[in-house]
């Protein structure tokens, strides 16, 4: 008996990105009915129109945008993805108003794991899931194998603001508290110590979170904060530099007072960095008047993200423009913003 | 956390301080010779604590401060070589040549890539034989065994296409160089912890004989570092040179017999250009002839080079400790960070970052 002759169809079922993946034909539907719909399913999206139509409170909205480009997408605490949505809600979230709806664009590099992709999606539908907001709008583009490292992803969003609150970098006022939600460096000491290249392995984990919930409680309560700034690239110490000079105004913190967990501290003195110029991915950093101190972190302290909230410092009318630190040993030194890139020392 | 908060426990750092005020009756000035050290006594505002008869100066111990400007431009120049990947540690790649930098070079398509030892050069070229992998060797006799190492490996497994563009310089000569120059002010000296772990004490008791002064082998956190300014003031006040060790746990007196024989088996001693100081003779090290075809600069034509360094830099003289990094008319002016005009100023371990990192402000200090 002779096989019957039959036309060699295409490939259906791939393991890894294909460029087709991003032409807009049969297999760029198959990526998005097997890996975005099922996960990211809310009223806008599964319309599947090019546009969400959305419904938004009359008021005021916040929108912003940031794109994530870390190397390795998977980390301990999490992954690319967790870090594109928490990092966008948390910027919403940290200029008083309620995150709402986000987008998610995707750059695939060519070869990328399948598997892969799937899990970033579900990482980042339990992360939506997890702050309350949806994904509504999405878009993948494939390039070449060599044209990105793998995945990049844009995610934008918008948020009602809040009008019974003025939280701006330009408000800080002599007095001051600053508070800080937990311990500092951990999320940048985990991507840093996940890299090939370290000759060792550590057990510590990116901090990376929404901050949303907590946020609100907050200035449910204590509505007379000044300023609030989740501490990301550059760490404590850019945040709290860009506050003074905003404010020009002076800031003071105790070097005892910051939180730092004992194998990120580990980390930094085998590599020569400062934890206050390390990245962190699930802090706050609240400035409140004195008086509303222990409120706030009173509320902080009740949510697993703020567990560890202290008060580490306070602003100032000296020095204007620069952040000075009270060591251990009761003498000064200046707080500066890191220098680009953080680089390991020589010996 | 062990092995760190002992060495920073706040009542002993001020009975330290005590004890040194105490002991101090005339002005001194030390020395401390390593760009760590310098750091560490910036970070944590030890400087501050001192009583005003105690003036610090701070030493050459930079790597990447004293390496010549000749060096970071034949880097560059190696760089941009089709087909060659240049490997150094991370402070090397800010340090701008006379017109740009490594990062520079990087964005400019040059393969340069950033490694925690000498031995992952090594594999990189073991991962690519059809590059030209080249290691900037540079530091002083912390980094020399295991760049000696990488080298002494390449050989035994036959790596054909890796070399090391070298580098290395050597803190005793430099001491000499110090207390031998004319108008020095340097009365004692802290030498540095790690160089001593490597050599031991031995080679600094010539010295101390010598010119008389004592040399303090001290750690870098503050306790261990004021531990070291205490012992190098009682000898002083007692009118005494002479070596004592004020970092037990780390340095001996013949230091590491495995990491200085891979040294001498693969360098040998030669004279050195510092960066802002000139020659010293008998200063640094170079490849043995046995290890020649090791060596970048050999293997590597990239023409002759003579970069000129700015006139208003004044880094020799804060290398030697004639001058304080914040009294150069240059310092946060036309000399910052982000525009340095030497390489003091852009390492992290550099005396002028240092200063400009932690007490710029007149607040601070």
């Amino acid at each position: 008996m002779t096989e019957p002759f039959s036309c060699p169809l295409p490939i259906q079922r791939h393991e890894t990105v294909q460029m087709a993946h991003g032409a807009g034909g049969r297999l760029s539907q198959d990526l998005m009915r097997r890996v975005f719909a099922p996960r990211f399913s809310n009223c806008f999206l599964d319309l599947m129109d090019d546009q969400a139509k959305l419904d938004l409170p009359s008021g005021r909205i916040a929108f912003t945008t940031d794109t994530y480009v870390v190397t390795p997408c998977f980390f301990p605490g999490g992954t690319i993805g967790t870090l594109a949505v928490n990092g966008t809600v948390n910027d919403l979230a940290v200029g008083g108003s309620n995150p709402l709806y986000l987008s998610a664009g995707f750059v695939l590099e060519e070869g990328f794991p399948l598997d892969d992709l799937e899990r970033i999606a579900e990482s980042m539908a339990v992360a939506a899931r997890n702050a309350g907001v949806m994904i509504v709008a999405g878009d993948t583009k494939v390039v070449q194998k060599g044209s990105c490292d793998g995945i990049f992803i844009n995610t934008s969003g918008i948020g009602l603001l809040r009008d019974d609150v003025s939280l701006s970098c330009r408000n800080l006022k002599p007095g001051d508290s600053i508070l800080l939600s937990g311990s500092v460096g951990d999320h940048g000491m985990s991507i840093m110590t996940a890299r090939e290249g370290l000759s060792f392995r550590s057990s510590i984990s990116s901090d990376c979170a929404s901050l949303n919930r907590m946020i609100a409680a907050v200035l449910d309560e204590v509505p007379e904060v000044h300023a609030m700034r989740d501490p990301t690239r550059g760490g404590v110490a850019a945040v709290l530099n860009e506050l003074a000079v905003s404010s020009s105004v002076g800031i003071d913190i105790d070097e005892t007072a910051i939180p730092v967990r004992d194998e990120v501290r580990g980390a930094c003195e085998l590599l020569g960095i400062d934890p206050l110029h390390v990245a962190n991915e699930g802090k706050l950093i609240a400035v409140v008047p004195a008086q509303s101190a222990a409120k706030a972190l009173d509320v902080m302290r009740r949510f697993d993200e703020g567990r560890q909230a202290v008060p580490v410092g306070s602003v100032t009318a000296d020095h204007a423009g620069m952040v000075v630190m009270r060591t251990a040993f009761g003498s000064r030194r200046i707080v500066d913003l890191p220098l680009g890139e953080q680089l390991p020392r020589i010996c | 956390m062990k092995h760190i908060d002992e060495y920073r426990d706040p009542a002993l750092v001020l009975r330290l301080v005590e004890e040194i005020g105490k002991r101090a009756v005339k002005c001194w000035t030390i020395m401390e010779i390593c760009g760590g050290q310098t750091h560490s006594i910036m970070r944590n505002g030890l400087d501050q604590l001192l009583p005003p008869n105690i003036d610090l100066v701070h030493g050459p111990g930079c790597p990447v401060c004293v390496t010549p400007l000749e060096t970071i431009e034949r880097a560059l120049a190696i760089a941009a070589i089709p087909g060659v990947i240049l490997v150094s540690f991370g402070d090397m790649l800010r340090v701008p040549g006379s017109e740009k930098d490594l990062f520079m070079a990087r964005s400019e398509g040059a393969d340069v890539r950033i490694v925690f030892s000498p031995l992952e050069a090594l594999q990189i070229a073991r991962d690519n034989p059809g590059k030209e992998v080249v290691f900037l060797a540079v530091g002083f006799e912390t980094t020399a065994p295991a760049n000696a190492m990488a080298v002494r490996q390449a050989a035994r497994e036959g790596v054909v296409n890796f070399s090391e563009l070298v580098s290395q310089v050597m803190v005793p000569p430099a001491m000499r160089a110090i207390l031998s120059s004319p108008g020095n002010l340097v009365q004692g000296f802290l030498a540095a912890g790690h160089v001593c772990a490597i050599m031991g004490w031995e080679e600094y008791e010539p010295v101390a004989e010598e010119f008389g002064v004592p040399i303090v082998p001290a750690g870098f956190e503050p306790v261990d570092l004021l531990d070291g300014i205490l012992k190098v003031v009682e000898m002083l006040e007692e009118g005494r040179g002479g070596v004592v060790n004020a970092y037990g746990r780390v340095v001996s007196r013949e230091g590491n017999r495995d990491a200085r024989r891979v040294m001498q088996e693969v360098f040998e001693v030669a004279d050195r250009p510092w960066r802002g100081i000139g020659v010293i003779p008998k200063s640094g090290l170079v490849l043995r002839r046995e290890y020649a075809r090791f060596d970048a600069e050999k293997r590597f034509d990239v023409g002759h080079i003579a970069p000129q360094e700015s006139p208003l830099c004044k880094s020799g003289e804060v290398l030697r400790g004639h001058l304080k990094p914040s009294d150069c008319s240059a310092f946060g002016r036309e000399c910052t960070p982000q525009t340095p005009l030497g390489a003091t100023m852009v390492s992290s371990e550099g005396a002028c970052a240092a200063y400009y990192r932690y007490h710029r402000n007149p607040f601070v200090s």
